[in-house]
């Protein structure tokens, strides 16, 4: 039961400042959301294009009588960059993790902490500017046998992405290490394990739920990520079926096309419907850690 | 008490700001005694309007427009010109909501608009610019590639560069978005209306993604604009039309085909500062001057 506030409580400037600014953000995301669902249904409700049709792989919208809004090798696209990004992020950060919070000396900590963050600060223009230097002309030089022609492929900005939330992963993960409580460490060790099998039987599923969370997130920043994607990935609208060949995703399709289309054609709308798709994903993502944070409170 | 004074400031600022943007006609309206400017010749300071306005749209067009905003507002103290990309829809878009004086763009906006939108703008033909198609180094005993064959090569139906005379390589084709104006040129000139292989090629946006990714990979050709090209020749090979070198004189005298105009539109008849740098933009101190310095050719020829 809360006590009700004193009249000089009630008059304090910093707790109506900060209502105001907690009822302003409410505020913005909701109109936010209605923005965009707003404008993500128009080309079903105005342009009366059939769900059938956007569902399709066949993207043209440009043919002329043969127009097509098909959006899903682009949503294909974004899942299977996203989850081998995950795929390759989650170990490497995850030990990077678990070095810096078990293993390192204090001195190495001291480095690895500041050096990892300094990953977090540089654009992604930048990271899509060395991918499509070195890591592109790499590939087709040295991957053909593999099967990579151009260079530009579903690999190529998996790997970018990688290494852009390595960053995301591995400093939630150490927080999570972090806390999980001394007790443990000592209570294991005390029966005769290794620091090794510490790490791998008791702080791990000890933490596997703040680690996977930690993996989510990077996954919602990978989803999001345009710029440094769309350097590398090629932008075919086809949907993948190879790591060595060119394909495309939602974000690069809506940055590539936003700047020339016309607000109101069913080509804009339909890189609404793009965006409104994003907005689920990353809502569904939201949604996921709430339940995973939720279940570690109950296990606690 | 407070919180509501800072509300009522707050307000305040946000209207004077609000109104300050807006340039009033009384504010912007040339001198009686105003010469029409396109009677200067080169060098001459252009005919001086104060006032604000902000122009965007076309990238393509963008480096010209920008260079002639500076020279007008270096000249004329009183004026301020902004100068913002986003692509030629974008140009369009917001000079028809009123948001922008001037859209840029390198199409028409009877191509991307409704009827009744398109009837509202007043196009102004500023310049023409040229496009040439490139290849990478790596592609040898090719200089010259019909309409037909580069038709032929963009719509996928030759995908090896033996098919056009060359050496026994893939064509790696690189694209402009498909709604690029660069892209709907080269569809209308050299396609004549036909599907991009779009499934088979490459995406890239902007000139420079599109320059960097030709000169790194082997075998690949794409379209950027003439000064891009200027500045990356060596890099990248550019290719003849129908035996027509890509320059600036061809696109002139008409014999260069992948070209178009770069439209400046208003919304309605445009009045005073937007007035003045239109006509800055026709007159000989821009068209001959600083529209061949940037490789592009005057409008009127």
């Amino acid at each position: 039961m809360r006590r009700s506030l004193t009249v000089s409580e009630r008059l304090d400037p910093s707790r109506r400042i900060t209502l105001l600014a907690a009822g302003l953000v409410v505020v913005l995301v909701g109109l936010l959301l209605a923005f965009i669902s707003w404008n993500g249904i128009q080309l079903f409700t105005a342009s009366h294009v059939p769900i059938a049709e956007v569902l399709s792989a066949t993207w043209a919208p440009d043919a002329g009588a043969a127009t097509s809004f098909g959006i899903l090798p682009f949503i294909l696209g974004t899942i299977s960059v996203m989850a081998v990004a995950a795929i390759i992020a989650a170990p490497l950060s995850i030990g990077l993790a678990i070095f810096m919070a078990e293993v390192a000396p204090p001195w190495a900590r001291a480095i690895t902490r500041p050096a990892m963050e300094i990953f977090v600060g540089i654009p992604s223009v930048v990271y899509g500017w060395l991918g499509i230097t070195i890591l592109v002309p790499f590939l087709r030089e040295n991957g053909s046998g593999l099967g990579f022609t151009v260079g530009f492929s579903w690999f190529a900005g998996s790997l970018v992405l990688a290494l852009m939330i390595l960053p995301t992963i591995s400093s939630i993960a150490y927080d999570a290490l972090l806390a999980i409580p001394a007790d443990l460490r000592s209570a294991s060790l005390a029966l005769g394990t290794t620091r090794w099998q510490t790490i791998l039987h008791i702080l791990l599923p000890a933490g596997a739920t703040a680690l996977t969370t930690a993996v989510v997130l990077g996954m919602m920043r990978a989803a999001g990520e345009a710029l440094a994607v769309q350097m590398v990935i090629g932008n075919r609208p086809v949907i993948p079926t190879s790591l060595t060949q060119p394909m495309t995703t939602l974000t690069s399709q809506i940055t590539l096309d936003m700047g020339n289309t016309v607000s109101g054609e069913p080509w804009n709308e339909a890189l609404w419907t793009m965006g409104l798709v994003l907005l689920v994903m990353s809502l569904g993502f939201v949604a996921l850690v709430r339940v995973l944070g939720r279940r570690r409170v109950v296990g606690a | 008490m407070r919180l509501a004074s800072l509300g009522v400031a707050a307000f305040l600022i946000v209207g004077a700001c609000g109104s300050a943007a807006t340039p009033s006609p009384a504010a912007t309206t040339a001198p009686s005694a105003a010469a029409p400017s396109t009677a200067s010749s080169a060098g001459t300071p252009p005919t001086c309007v104060s006032g604000s306005i902000t122009t965007a749209g076309s990238t393509a067009l963008q480096p010209l427009i920008d260079a002639a905003g500076k020279q007008y507002t270096t000249a004329c103290s009183g004026a301020s010109i902004q100068v913002q990309g986003g692509g030629s829809g974008t140009g369009l878009t917001q000079v028809l909501q009123g948001t922008v004086q001037i859209g840029d763009s390198d199409i028409t906006a009877e191509s991307k608009l409704q009827p009744a939108d398109a009837s509202q703008l007043i196009d102004h033909l500023v310049v023409r610019q040229g496009w040439v198609m490139v290849v990478n180094p790596s592609v040898t005993g090719v200089t010259n590639l019909t309409t037909q064959q580069a038709s032929d090569i963009w719509t996928g139906k030759i995908t090896n560069w033996k098919g056009v005379g060359g050496n026994d390589q893939p064509i790696v084709l690189i694209l402009r978005p498909q709604s690029s104006g660069t892209r709907a040129v080269f569809k209308q000139v050299v396609l004549k209306g036909a599907q991009e292989a779009s499934g088979q090629a490459l995406t890239e946006d902007s000139n420079g993604a599109v320059t960097q990714a030709v000169t790194a990979t082997p075998g690949a050709t794409s379209v950027i604009g003439f000064a891009y090209y200027q500045q990356s020749k060596g890099a990248l090979v550019g290719l003849q039309l129908d035996g027509v070198d890509a320059t600036v004189a061809n696109m002139a005298n008409g014999s260069y085909k992948i070209q178009a105009f770069g439209h400046m539109y208003t919304k309605g008849q445009p009045t005073g500062l937007t007035k003045a740098f239109l006509d800055y933009m026709l007159s000989p101190a821009i068209q001959g001057t600083l529209v061949p310095s940037l490789f592009y050719a005057p409008a009127a020829q």
